[in-house]
């Protein structure tokens, strides 16, 4: 009777020995950081669902080994950004975070999560500096704006054939340096540049400024929300010149927010993949999973959930193993094929920036920017 | 710094700084109603404009004027402008009364120290703009392009479009109703008489909390006109839309001299246009400061703003 009840336990304890590295692994946890609130926070919001749907299709391909994804809602603000931050530190289980989305929170957040070796791989925040910060668990899963930028400037002056270009930015992380990428690239073709607030929604000098330029063109570095309203005022007040900017501008929002008459023609450029190109059935699975087409940096996002989920396969149950196993990953995604450089930067033979048009009150794909 | 540009440009950026002002001074009466007669910075202002301008998006787009919607013509237009105006009038004046009712009427029968007041307008105020960034998703929200702005006529080389006559001259209209209102009829005598003294005007016989609430209704109804004239122009809203609109006009009512309609009129408009001329100049970032010097530099020399702050006793 005491021998049969020893063995019972001794088989139990045995179980628990045998599954621990799996056992361990499993439950862990990844986290999404980023805006779900706040007037930027549609791209927020097409990253989550891309994470979601990748850890979703991995529960249910390892359902007795489930992953679990935290929602770290940073309402796009650098200021909040380091409690958010603190909290998935101290969160053990948090291996890896998808994200931080915008550039100014991680400016904040990367050397508090990565002091604590949580493994960062943002889908979105594409300031080339924040590979300069020193944050040894930074990955980005796509090109930065120092890639952007120039690809960018390139498609306005070499397939746009702009002459005269007038450059406006909302003094942001993102925006600027964009911005300075752009006066850089293009050179004498900018004649002039200004410097819009964050919540603007009053443009009547601005548009007055730009009118007596005599620009063919503007270029905005800045997000959607400012973008919106500015380009409304400055078609109503007859203004002809083509609308330019970059990913934070590349949102059905903005077309409704400017009206889709205003927006016609408006190039939008992004280092990301058009979701419809992108590879396998992601485009269909993540319409039948979410309910609506796949948005920005949603695909890029499945991406980076996919890199660290397979690491959390393979038994990386700790953030330095799992970091381990994220440097030296090889691998194709849906977006484009992975591997990441020692600064974290993903390797620039894998970078393309694509140009997206405003038609027909859609932003539609036009065509990849030209690389040099 | 850039004066040629100004000078080149001065009758232009005039003529869109006093289309802006316009929309500050309606929003600027809000303010100068309440604190002319309860001597209350009612913070929950901006978020009744807010209301308002969201109330019209609902009401077009109920009628098949959505986003992307093609204007319909003319008369089309102006009815659909002149429901707007009645349905954000009566929405933003409704919660203005609601925030009246809820915030401020309990503290005023207890007595509260007027501390307690701003902390409860602080209050309204962030729980009428969380409620509607919740309810929106905090999404931007658009709608259709009504009034094609067309030139009308030049003046020293600056285009004046329809769109900017009616914003202005709809402003105009509204302030001087308003004026004629305040200063004409028996209401409007009730609610000097409060404002000049209390006390001595409930012993008169005027019923001190229906004027308190008519001038909540009164400023929420300019709020809620300013806030169609709003979408017209800048054709774009989102909950945080009042909280700049609010500082704006705010300042506005501050610059004139608060307390006094005139004031508001005079403050909206200056300031409209002279932060359009420091934008011109200094740059479009460098627009809230000199706005903010200016008031800055006005109040140094008149503490109690251009026009001095009296609803009760002036007859500015």
């Amino acid at each position: 009777m005491v021998g049969l009840l020893l063995g019972a336990a001794a088989c139990a304890s045995d179980d628990d020995g045998g599954d621990s590295t799996d056992a361990a692994a499993c439950g862990s946890k990844i986290a999404f950081f980023g805006a779900l609130t706040g007037g930027n926070a549609q791209l927020g919001i097409n990253i989550r669902d891309g994470a979601k749907l990748a850890v979703d299709q991995y529960n249910k391909a390892n359902a007795d080994c489930k992953v679990e994804l935290v929602e770290k809602d940073s309402a796009g603000d650098p200021a909040q950004a380091s409690g958010l931050a603190t909290s998935v530190v101290q969160d053990a289980k948090i291996l890896g975070v998808v994200g931080p989305a915008f550039s100014g929170e991680s400016k904040v957040a990367n050397p508090i999560m990565s002091k604590e070796g949580v493994v960062i791989i943002t889908p979105s925040a594409t300031n080339p500096a924040l590979a300069d910060q020193g944050d040894k668990t930074f990955h980005r899963a796509l090109g930065n704006d120092a890639s952007q930028g120039p690809g960018l400037a390139l498609y306005m002056k070499d397939v746009m054939k702009v002459q005269k270009t007038f450059v406006v930015d909302d003094a942001s992380e993102y925006g600027k340096g964009l911005a300075d990428q752009v006066k850089k690239t293009l050179g004498s073709v900018v004649t002039a540049n200004a410097v819009v607030k964050e919540q603007q929604t009053d443009f009547g000098a601005l548009v007055t400024q730009i009118n007596s330029s005599g620009a063919d063109s503007i270029f905005w570095g800045g997000y959607y929300r400012e973008a919106a309203p500015f380009l409304k005022q400055y078609r109503d007040a007859g203004g002809k010149a083509k609308f330019v900017a970059g990913d934070g501008v590349k949102d059905q929002a903005f077309v409704d927010g400017a009206g889709a008459a205003n927006a016609e023609g408006a190039i939008l450029t992004c280092p990301c993949v058009p979701p419809e190109k992108a590879g396998g059935t992601f485009a269909a699975d993540y319409k039948a999973a979410v309910g609506r087409d796949a948005g920005t940096y949603s695909a890029e996002a499945f991406d980076a959930a996919n890199i660290l989920l397979a690491g959390i396969k393979a038994g990386n149950s700790t953030r330095e193993k799992l970091e381990t196993f994220v440097d030296g990953y090889t691998g194709q995604g849906v977006t484009t094929s992975f591997k990441f450089q020692e600064n974290g930067e993903i390797d620039p033979s894998a970078v393309a920036i694509w140009a997206y048009k405003v038609a027909g009150g859609k932003i539609v794909a036009d065509q990849e920017a030209p690389k040099s | 710094m850039n004066f040629e540009f100004l000078g080149d440009n001065f009758m232009s950026l005039t003529v869109t700084g006093l289309t802006q002002g316009a929309i500050y001074a309606l929003v600027a009466l809000g303010y100068t109603l309440v604190y002319g007669v309860l001597r209350l910075i009612n913070f929950a202002h901006s978020e009744v404009f807010m209301i308002g301008t969201f109330v019209t998006t609902i009401v077009w787009a109920g009628l098949g004027f959505g986003v992307g919607a093609s204007a319909p013509g003319t008369f089309g237009v102006l009815g659909l402008i002149a429901l707007a105006v009645v349905a954000a009038g009566a929405a933003s004046g409704g919660t203005a009364l609601i925030v009246e009712r809820v915030a401020y009427r309990p503290l005023r029968k207890r007595n509260a120290p007027s501390l307690i007041f701003l902390i409860s307008a602080i209050g309204a105020s962030v729980a009428l703009f969380e409620l509607v960034g919740a309810i929106t998703d905090r999404q931007p929200r658009g709608m259709p392009s009504l009034v094609q702005p067309k030139v009308q006529f030049t003046i020293f080389g600056a285009d004046v479009t329809n769109l900017q006559i009616g914003i202005i001259l709809s402003a105009l209209a509204m302030l001087a109703g308003l004026d004629i209102f305040i200063n004409r009829t028996r209401l409007g005598r009730g609610v000097r008489a409060v404002a000049q003294n209390p006390d001595v005007a409930a012993l008169m016989g005027v019923n001190k909390d229906r004027v308190i609430m008519l001038i909540f209704v009164l400023g929420g109804m300019m709020a809620g006109a300013a806030s169609v004239l709003y979408d017209v122009k800048v054709g774009i809203t989102t909950y945080s839309v009042g909280f700049l609109i609010g500082i704006k006009a705010f300042t506005a009512a501050v610059l004139g001299g608060i307390g006094n309609l005139r004031g508001a009129l005079l403050g909206g408009l200056l300031l409209g246009v002279v932060e359009n001329y420091g934008a011109g100049v200094f740059g479009n970032e460098w627009m809230d400061v000199v706005a903010f010097v200016m008031l800055v530099v006005v109040l140094l020399f008149r503490p109690t703003g251009l026009l001095g702050e009296s609803l009760g006793r002036a007859r500015a």
